[in-house]
């Protein structure tokens, strides 16, 4: 009776581990199939047209994205310019300055902040940049990115500063340096690998973000000059173009979703190499 | 490090000029999809023709037009549907309607091994909206279809999830067809469709329609030729099945009385045996008063364009022209834009 | 000017304030707090503009909001509760989907594989979790939809269809949008978190654990599913609450597949909404001050949803980390 217990127990082990392999080795597949897919329908649609002309009218074909991809790199410039320093500074607080409980409450709303659906901060855009405005600009649109760019940025300038060694800071501080002197000229620097690859993978994050620019940097037609017009992006085209019915659009926006994936993963890649080779302290 | 540095802000401050010309005249609108096949050319050729001029147009729906106007976040809007009483004493300035083309809603459908015109009653179409008729061979669909072999599957509905002038000219004709849908949803941008899958614009219905089996959506007339799926004939109020083209629409709008002085008008169902019953107008939605001089006189020359010039291009995208006592009243209306 | 001193001028007292002060660390100080308690300010001037905007709504229909199913513009009449069906019933397929998956995933990656292939393994999964919500709406609607519309949904309603008690779930018209697909869509966003927390969690867990099950005789897979999973299952669960938090909040991908249509089905086929999707199709449309301040309050409704997972999801994680977890 046993006997057979213990073959049942065994086959059990057997299938059972062979089954999280496959979970794993599934998981893994789905990645390579969607950038199989991406390349595969993307790849064909890629010509010189996509990166420097403007969107044609509806049914002609032969139009580009050119002002989608601009626009996108002034999105992530505006929305760095806007959250960057924020996160920083609340970061060098948290991990320099920060008295217990305050602290507690500020990593506790970041956290907060963090997790509040892109849709909802694309709410609160509209009303903080638009509304008083009256109109859609890419100010706006930064402005919502920059709201979630501070929550990566916090966490991840906080987490390398808190790495770096103390014997660094005693050293510093033992010849002479006051406190403020020391983050600026010896702790951040040595930080700056982990940070500014921390806040390179929250520009990653937020370039894919459709949700928060629908009701704050609208869409473009043309160029947008300046940063007051609102302005095209590529998830918005995507999402525009996918969802339309004309077999032209949907070879746009699989070589714009193509664009998109390639800049996003290249920035994680690139990011994750540098950390793991020792820009900072613990992995990600 | 410092080298990429500079790299970047190169990269940057280029993209934040780029395309920057002299100035510009940005004017931003937004709204109806309706007409944005032929509005998407019109501001394209009025551009190449004044390239100082740049019209932004976004088609986000009719009920994203208003909603936009009436906060102020665009020049101006674009509606299939008029504004109501109520909308327009909401709005803090006076509203200008101008109409710019005729079109035509029509029924498309994908179903499993009918490759004719159908032909829809107005009580087929209500009760398939209304989820009363459900199964593609109703009586009230194959008495009006002798000889054409309907599948027993179930129909699939399909309607707009967002606020569009294309779903009030529909229900508006609905209304006028069924009293049970007057009475039970009404007509407006947004309503509460009783069944069915919502596709956002005429661009998702028309994707939503091609896609999948057994459906039916309304849809401007040029969104079923551009992408060549099939659509029906309609019965209009003389009992007659139109298919809908050109003069079927122009007939509709001559059949109209008297276009009143706010061009606020609804010609569907519009009496005639060759009326097309659901026509409509479409139209721009003007600020009374701009302040802006150079953005009113943009916005005054387009207008005049599109009444000359741009009506050469209706018809080329299966849009009717505006008839001639209109585009006279128009231009009048023009001056009233300070 | 900076001089070593051989008094502590970090405590307190106003001699030592203005030492600091003089010597910019004050300065410092001030200036981080301030940015620091803008991120205060910021998120309390969220909620406020959230609270504020949907007055209108919450004055007009009170708690009746949250069971009342009609979304109805004409009439003006609004309820949130197809769009609080459509959220759970999608997040909790996602999670029906990727939580076996995810665990067994991790699993393998903890106890299985060798540490290399572990890492590249986990790394190549975190990609998957960088991939952008409108690009999985992409793949949704071009493949997922169709697939589930001729091959999956025919054979899940010829064979689940017919089981008695979950019958029901899987009957209808299928027309490869709806809550099944975008709960199938969302698993596979929501995977690469279950596998990533659930993976370090389970290598946190002591050797002397598995050792002291397979000295007893254990199998591999008998010490791993009943001794090693269960002192890990406080982390293992915050990681779902994590997975969920994310799967509610999703936009994009979810309004493309999902069929768009404010209604309560028992079938997972049919069409529905959720609060993300709703308020990203009809936000710039929304022609009445009501119907706006509706949206406002289904983002209201949202952000308190994901508030209170987040917190619960935290506690968890927090707990395990502190206190490896407790013998069954």
């Amino acid at each position: 009776m046993s006997r057979v217990l213990l073959i049942w127990r065994k086959l059990l082990n057997i299938v059972m581990l062979t089954l999280t392999g496959v979970a794993a080795f599934g998981v893994v597949a789905v990645l390579f199939l969607i950038l199989g897919y991406l390349v595969w329908n993307g790849g064909k649609s890629l010509n010189l047209n996509f990166f420097t002309q403007l969107p044609k009218p509806v049914g002609e074909t032969g139009g580009g994205m050119a002002n989608a991809i601009v626009g996108s790199l002034k999105l992530l410039f505006l929305a760095a310019l806007m959250g960057v320093p924020v996160g920083l500074m609340a970061g060098v607080y948290l991990a320099e300055f920060g008295g217990k409980t305050f602290s507690y409450i500020i990593r506790y709303t970041t956290d907060l902040l963090n997790g509040v659906p892109s849709i909802v901060i694309g709410i609160f855009a509209y009303s903080l940049a638009v509304l008083p405005f009256k109109h859609f600009s890419a100010i706006a649109g930064g402005v919502a990115l920059g709201i979630m760019v501070i929550p990566i940025t916090v966490r991840s300038t906080e987490e390398f500063l808190r790495a770096v060694p103390g014997n660094l800071r005693e050293g510093a501080m033992a010849l002479g340096a006051s406190k403020w002197r020391t983050i600026a000229t010896v702790v951040l620097p040595a930080a700056k690998g982990g940070i500014i690859t921390g806040v390179l993978l929250a520009l990653a994050r937020v370039a894919g973000e459709t949700a928060p620019l629908l009701f704050t940097a609208f869409s473009n037609r043309f160029w947008s000059p300046g940063w007051e017009q609102p302005i095209a992006s590529l998830p918005v085209m995507i999402y525009t173009y996918a969802i339309a019915p004309y077999d032209d659009w949907h070879r746009q926006a699989w070589a714009a979703g193509l664009v998109l994936l390639a800049l996003v993963l290249v920035a994680n890649i690139g990011t994750r190499v540098v950390l793991s080779r020792g820009g900072g302290g613990r992995s990600a | 490090m410092r080298k990429t540095l500079v790299v970047l802000f190169l990269l940057f401050a280029g993209a934040a000029t780029a395309g920057a010309q002299s100035n510009p005249m940005l004017l931003n609108a937004a709204g109806a999809t309706f007409p944005y096949p032929i509005y998407s050319k019109w501001f394209d050729v009025y551009h190449t023709a004044h390239p100082n001029i740049q019209i932004n147009y976004q088609s986000i729906g009719s009920g994203g037009g208003i909603r936009q106007l009436l906060a102020g976040t665009v020049d101006f809007g674009a509606s299939d549907g008029p504004m109501s009483d109520d909308q327009l004493a909401q709005a803090k300035f006076k509203i200008l309607h101008f109409p710019t083309v005729l079109g035509a809603v029509i029924p498309t459908y994908n179903v499993s091994g009918v490759s004719t015109d159908l032909n829809f009653t107005q009580k087929a179409l209500a009760g398939i909206y209304l989820g009363t008729i459900t199964k593609w061979n109703d009586p009230e669909i194959t008495k009006a279809n002798p000889g054409v072999k309907l599948p027993g599957e179930d129909i699939v509905v399909v309607h707009r999830s967002d606020g569009s002038g294309t779903s009030y000219i529909f229900t508006d004709f609905l209304s006028k067809a069924s009293d049970d849908w007057k009475n039970k949803v009404g007509k407006g941008t947004s309503v509460n469709w009783p069944v069915g899958l919502g596709g956002k614009g005429n661009e998702g219905v028309s994707g939503l329609v091609k896609q999948t089996p057994n459906s039916i959506g309304y849809i401007e007339l040029i969104y079923a030729v551009q992408n060549s799926i099939p659509y029906g004939k309609v019965q209009n109020a003389a009992g007659k099945f139109v298919k809908a083209d050109l003069a079927g629409v122009t007939a509709a709008a001559a059949s109209m009385k008297d276009m009143p002085e706010d061009f606020r008008v609804s010609i569907t169902n519009a009496p005639g045996a060759t009326s097309y019953p659901i026509s409509s107008f479409t139209w721009l939605l003007i600020p009374a008063q701009i302040s802006d001089a150079g953005k009113r006189d943009a916005i005054k020359d387009f207008l005049k364009w599109m009444l000359m010039d741009g009506q050469k291009f209706n018809e080329g995208l299966f849009y009717a022209q505006l008839p001639k006592s209109v585009v006279t009243k128009e231009t009048k209306a023009i001056s009233l834009i300070q | 000017m900076d001089r070593a001193a051989p008094r502590r001028f970090n405590g307190g007292g106003p001699r030592a304030f203005i030492h600091r002060l003089r010597h910019g660390d004050e300065v410092a100080h001030i200036l981080t707090l301030t940015f620091a308690a803008g991120i205060l300010l910021l998120t309390s001037m969220l909620v406020y503009e959230l609270w504020v905007n949907s007055h209108l709504s919450r004055a007009k229909f009170g708690w009746m909001f949250f069971w009342t199913s009609t979304w109805d513009p004409v009439f003006d009449n609004f309820g949130a509760a197809p769009f609080i069906y459509g959220t759970l019933v999608t997040s909790i397929v996602s999670l029906v989907t990727a939580v076996p998956l995810g665990l067994a995933a991790a699993i393998f990656l903890s106890e299985l594989a060798p540490r290399r292939m572990s890492d590249t393994i986990s790394f190549l999964i975190d990609l998957l979790a960088a991939v952008p919500s409108v690009i999985y709406g992409l793949l949704g609607i071009f493949i997922v939809v169709p697939l589930m519309r001729t091959t999956v949904g025919p054979i899940l309603i010829g064979t689940l269809g017919h089981v008695p008690v979950i019958g029901r779930f899987f009957k209808g018209p299928n027309y490869g949008v709806g809550f099944l697909t975008a709960g199938v869509v969302l698993a596979i966003m929501v995977v690469p978190f279950i596998i990533s927390v659930s993976r370090e969690v389970l290598l946190t867990v002591p050797r002397e654990q598995r050792e002291a099950a397979l000295a007893l005789g254990a199998t591999r897979w008998e010490a791993t599913w009943k001794v090693v999973v269960p002192w890990a299952r406080t982390g293992i669960l915050g990681s779902v609450f994590l997975a969920l938090a994310r799967a509610l909040g999703e936009t994009m991908a979810v309004t493309m597949v999902i069929g768009n249509d404010p209604k309560i089905s028992a079938s997972l086929f049919a069409p529905g909404y959720t609060i993300a999707a709703v308020i990203a199709n009809e936000f710039t449309e929304a022609t009445g001050d009501l119907y706006l301040s509706a949206l406002i309050e289904l983002g209201l409704v949202l952000f308190l949803m994901t508030f209170i997972l987040n917190g619960l999801a935290r506690l968890l994680i927090v707990a395990t980390e502190r206190g490896g977890g407790h013998p069954s």
